[in-house]
């Protein structure tokens, strides 16, 4: 087995109101900034976990959003790489 | 009629729960921590409002992780009835007691307000005290209340006439003035398909004393109190 660091973003389904990324994306176009068209907050989350390689410990990681860290209902998730930690 | 008040770390309107169903109701009440997996004997479940596990990840999250949600689910398979209030409302959701979830106030500030509700549904077992479209005053106090499910739970919640509680003025009209979070639909409560766990963001636990406001919420208990005692007599 080998320590892997896996980092995981949650983020607000796309078509579900996001008030903490239209407040965001507001402030945003008060600053100046106004080519930004959408702004999603969602959780970024790094997690250490051992597994025979990088493939299974994205699998077990995936397990744990679809169990756990993501709500299915409200939520998307994405896995990045996963890198010896 | 014997109550399970659920305590998680975090739970802060048990005590309200209790009081209510004591002191108001005339009925018997216990405390189940949730590391335990006994019930205590209880013919209804209540799983209290406040900031179980401290709202981490999401509320209700880890809460339904807890040993005695085992029980609680359990419970609810056999038929026997939940009354999920506030942060329950979000633990029961995140069981899958409930279909749908509760997202962050669509203004993003805590609500704390008396409001009113229209109670759409007097054949469950929550409301048969209730009449037809009656107005009644609860009082709300969260964040994260903004119900939210697919289009398809929606249609099936409302034509199966699950939909409880909506958000409304005070002449029952559904605005968008009168829905204190953005939840959609106005939805307030609902219950599952059983028709034996019912969820809501507002407190009928505090609303059982004109003296304080309303009493609005004791026919919500003594409408369970009935239930029970008819499955007795059968």
């Amino acid at each position: 087995m080998t320590r892997f660091r896996v980092a995981v973003e949650i983020v607000p389904r796309r078509g579900l109101l996001d008030p903490q990324g239209k407040a965001v994306s507001d402030a945003l176009h008060t600053l100046g900034f106004s080519t930004v068209s959408d702004v999603r907050v969602g959780r970024h989350l790094v997690l250490d976990t051992d597994a025979a390689d990088a493939d299974a410990a994205r699998a077990e990681v995936q397990r744990m959003c679809e169990q756990l860290l993501a709500n299915p209902v409200t939520e998307d998730f994405h896995i990045g790489s996963a890198e010896r930690a | 009629m014997k109550v399970g008040i659920i305590r998680f770390p975090g739970s802060n309107c048990d005590e309200d729960a209790y009081h209510a169903v004591v002191d108001h109701l005339g009925a018997e009440a216990v405390f189940c921590w949730h590391k335990d997996h006994d019930l205590q004997g209880a013919d209804l479940v209540i799983l209290p409002g406040g900031f179980s596990y401290g709202d981490y990840l999401r509320p209700g999250a880890i809460a339904r992780f807890s040993p005695i949600m085992q029980e609680v689910v359990a419970h609810a398979k056999r038929g026997a009835p939940v009354l999920a209030i506030c942060n329950g409302f979000q633990i029961a959701c995140e069981a899958g007691l409930l279909p749908g979830a509760l997202l962050r106030n669509d203004h993003l500030k805590f609500v704390c307000d008396q409001v009113h509700l229209r109670v759409e549904s007097i054949g469950t077992r929550f409301t048969s005290r209730y009449h037809v479209d009656q107005v009644i005053t609860i009082p709300v106090a969260h964040g994260d209340g903004r119900y939210t499910a697919d289009g398809d739970v929606l249609e099936r919640l409302e034509g199966d006439g699950h939909v409880v509680f909506r958000y409304v003025d005070a002449a029952g009209h559904v605005t968008d003035a009168a829905n204190p979070n953005g939840s959609l639909r106005n939805i307030a409560g609902i219950c599952n398909s059983a028709g034996n766990v019912l969820g809501m963001m507002p407190h009928p636990e505090r609303a059982v004393d004109t003296q304080l406001g309303s009493a609005d919420g004791l026919p919500l208990l003594h409408s369970i109190a009935d239930s029970l005692m008819s499955e007795a007599l059968v």
